[in-house]
């Protein structure tokens, strides 16, 4: 089963095991410093992020930061199959970046690829360096899984856009040096074609930065408002009215970043633990259903080795990133439910009151990170559907009319 | 193999899967479940001696082809493609598997190449009423009598029992409880005191039988009295391959379900453009995506001996058992009116994928073979 590396990878492993255990203690469970906050107040999350930028810039001034990134952008100039061996040995250690290297891999391949030489001069290596932080300015009241009706105006005055509107979901604005924002620049377009891709200065007086905290009490998401936040034309990556394509490369990384990402395969031995603890694990029942998680985190650790091998092997990904999302969110709620379930009545309490300062009840207040978060699962099952099967779309009313036509919520609720 | 078909593995699946279309479609799947052997011989004959399939993994010293449980497992996926009727499984798999596991050397050399040639050949092992495949399941007793062995009791469930030409019988010696005393017995079809009698089964490509035995004279194989632990690993490996067996009909499924949700029309569209039918075949991939993952990972821990084989196992089937019936029962579904028919095939799929949930331990015995691990891992 076990893949043997080539004698360049072995070396290439090597290398990276030293240059860890030089700059990183080993990872110890319980209280490792690479955790997240626990308390959600604005300096819990702060500190927290203190720790992930350190990391980032210990990790990039070692040359470890964006593996496969070419060497003129400040990459290593490697290949996936060395990010893939970097990452299996930083996974032993007590180190985190947190949401950084998320933002990174977002924002990275849209300015490499669309952006023009003095943007990536300006900003490619300070943002892998998580020296300047960025955030993605995408979802809006009016445009969640339909992201392309995004309201938000930039009109262009004197080669300068003025931006004007409202933001929703964005992950760690509060911390943020720069936001990469999808804004409405033609609305009397079809509503694909008037969107511009721009490049912000949070620190603008006109970007009014508000926490947004989840169900859970997390604090990480935000609102953000825009009033009369002026841009050079500079800034724009791609072309203006061409944002959509520049988008679609940041959300294609998305899903498989998420669906394939790090592994917790020690939740579900926590979780026997606890049914253990708690008097719950001679029932059958418990046991059939903890078994059943186990199978479902197991089956999604084979398909993430799969993912993996076919990188190292060079050959492109075999499964779909939205088969790995689905199957990601579900397991993970599906455990969250457990380990509330076999608490019968301390399930009622949460935080201080409550087993493991209520992890399991968070877990379960949780679950709209993974079935809402990054794409809803009806837009992913829409997406393994068309993508992976070639079934047919949904016929629809908004290819073809100027934007400023459409039917929205705004207007009443009601279709036409 | 790991993930990945070598091209000498790929032109293998090709030509198996040409060979099943032609030899196995529908036409002929139907005629043989309203036979009493079930199988047509000259399409088993030809398997043995043209492909040599019944020999795929006997070294060839037995005549076999010596090939790897990664074959064996893709040419069980082709079978579960078109639902191929035969004694493959019941004689090939399991018997095959137990010999190897649990006989002495020079019986294996005995036996082996029979199986390789096709000669019929089971496991009897669950009991009636009791209907387990493990050895909590097995009280039939085998008895001392002069030199020999004579066993009395009954077995049910035995895949292909009733024109099998030679039975491997799992007893217990008389008093032994658990796992201790388990032997494996040959027993030889024509024997005074055996009995046999076809099962109707909800698979009727699949033949089942009841076997009584009455003081038959038996022979013991291996190391009688302690074969349990060969008896389970000879067991893992053949819910492995019935595994690679429900991944062929999983694949078989879907691809019906999205060719009909895209040429059947209501509405004035696809079916396959509303989200309701769209949503329920995007699971479907979801389930055969773990399915091929999950075998992949179960045969590559048979091939190369793995000691986390039993739970790999276990977890291949906890999973391809849902994943199956649910592609199995949701393409009726999606077929709408006519996959509720009987000349339509979807029910021969809703009837395999539901009984291969029943044998070699259910879904939730398997579960509970997992949560066992966990007590240990967990300790």
């Amino acid at each position: 089963m076990k893949r043997k590396d080539t004698p360049e990878e072995a070396a290439f492993r090597s290398e990276a095991r030293s240059w860890l255990d030089a700059n990183a203690e080993l990872r110890r469970g319980e209280g490792d410093w690479s955790n997240g906050p626990r308390v959600h107040t604005h300096e819990a999350e702060a500190e927290y992020f203190d720790r992930c930028r350190t990391w980032q810039r210990t990790k990039f001034d070692g040359g470890w930061a964006c593996i496969a990134w070419p060497r003129k952008y400040g990459g290593r100039g490697g290949s996936a199959a060395q990010e893939i061996i970097y990452a299996q040995e930083e996974a032993a250690f007590d180190v985190t970046s947190g949401f950084l290297p998320a933002s990174i891999s977002l924002m990275g391949p849209a300015l490499m690829r669309h952006g023009n030489e003095a943007q990536r001069e300006r900003f490619l290596t300070p943002l892998q360096r998580g020296d300047e932080v960025w955030c993605q300015l995408f979802s809006e009241p009016e445009a969640g899984s339909d992201l392309a009706a995004l309201r938000t105006r930039a009109e262009l005055v004197d080669g300068e856009f003025i931006v004007n509107g409202q933001k929703l979901w964005t992950t760690s604005a509060q911390f943020a040096d720069y936001g990469f924002l999808l804004a409405r620049s033609n609305p009397d377009v079809p509503k694909h074609a008037g969107i511009s891709f721009l490049l912000v200065d949070m620190s603008d007086p006109g970007v009014d930065v508000r926490p947004l905290p989840t169900c859970k009490g997390d604090r990480h998401f935000n609102e953000v408002f825009f009033t009369d936040v002026r841009i050079p034309v500079s800034n724009v990556v791609g072309e203006i009215d061409g944002g959509w394509a520049v988008a679609k490369t940041t959300l294609a990384n998305e899903s498989m970043a998420i669906g394939s990402g790090r592994r917790g395969r020690d939740t579900t031995a926590a979780l026997v633990r606890f049914a253990r603890d708690r008097g719950r694990w001679s029932d059958p029942l418990t046991r059939q259903r903890v078994a059943t998680a186990y199978t479902q985190e197991r089956v999604l650790g084979f398909l993430q080795d799969k993912l993996q091998q076919a990188l190292l092997d060079g050959r492109s990904p075999d499964v779909d990133g939205s088969v790995m999302k689905v199957l990601w969110s579900e397991t993970r709620s599906l455990k969250a439910e457990i380990g509330l379930d076999i608490q019968g009545a301390e399930g009622l309490l949460f935080g201080g009151d409550a087993f493991d300062r209520g992890f399991w009840q968070e877990l379960v207040l949780d679950r709209p990170m993974g079935s809402i978060g990054g794409g809803t699962h009806e837009v992913h099952r829409n997406g393994i559907g068309e993508r992976a099967l070639g079934l047919p779309r949904e016929p629809r009313v908004d290819r073809e009319v100027a934007f400023r036509d459409l039917k929205t919520s705004m207007d009443g609720g009601t279709s036409k | 193999m790991s993930f990945a078909l070598s091209s000498e593995q790929e032109e293998f699946r090709d030509t198996l899967r040409r060979f099943f279309a032609e030899s196995s479609p529908s036409t002929e799947v139907r005629r043989l479940m309203d036979t009493d052997r079930g199988f047509d011989d000259g399409v088993w004959k030809q398997m043995a001696e043209e492909i040599g399939l019944q020999g795929v993994v006997i070294p060839e010293a037995s005549g076999g082809q010596g090939l790897s449980f990664a074959e064996l497992a893709l040419a069980l996926g082709e079978m579960g493609r078109v639902l191929h009727p035969s004694p493959f499984l019941g004689s090939v798999v399991l018997a095959g598997r137990a010999v190897a596991h649990a006989a002495s050397e020079a019986e294996r050399s005995e036996l082996l190449p029979a199986i390789a040639a096709g000669e019929l050949a089971t496991l009897a092992i669950a009991e009636p009423d009791v209907g387990r495949w493990d050895a909590r399941g097995i009280s039939l007793e085998a008895t001392p009598a002069g030199d020999g062995v004579r066993l009395s009791g009954s077995k049910s469930f035995v895949l292909d029992g009733h024109t099998a030409a030679r039975l491997l019988v799992v007893a217990r010696t008389p008093g032994s409880r658990g796992e201790e005393g388990i032997g494996l017995y040959l027993v030889e079809g024509n024997a005074t005191g055996l009995s046999r009698s076809r099962l109707d089964t909800l698979d009727a490509t699949r033949r089942l039988a009841r076997v009584e035995l009455d003081a038959v004279e038996a022979r013991p194989l291996g190391d009688p009295g302690n074969a349990w632990p060969a008896l389970e690993h000879a067991l893992c490996e053949a819910s492995v391959a019935l595994c690679a067996e429900m991944l062929g009909g999983m694949e078989h499924v879907l691809e019906t379900s999205v060719e009909y949700a895209r040429t059947r029309h209501q509405f004035g569209r696809a079916i396959g453009s509303f989200q309701a039918v769209k949503h329920m075949c995007a699971d479907l991939l979801i389930g055969l995506e773990g399915a091929r993952a999950a075998v992949d990972v179960a045969v590559d821990a048979v091939v190369e001996n793995d000691p986390e084989l039993p739970l790999l196992a276990s977890i291949a089937r906890a999973h391809c058992n849902e994943a199956y019936y649910r592609a199995a029962r949701d393409n009726i579904q999606i077929h709408g009116g006519l996959g509720a028919t009987y000349e339509f095939d979807a029910h021969l799929y809703l009837r395999r994928a539901k009984s291969s949930q029943q044998i070699l331990g259910d879904t939730s015995f398997h579960r509970e073979l997992i949560a066992t691990e966990l007590d240990r891992a967990t300790a």
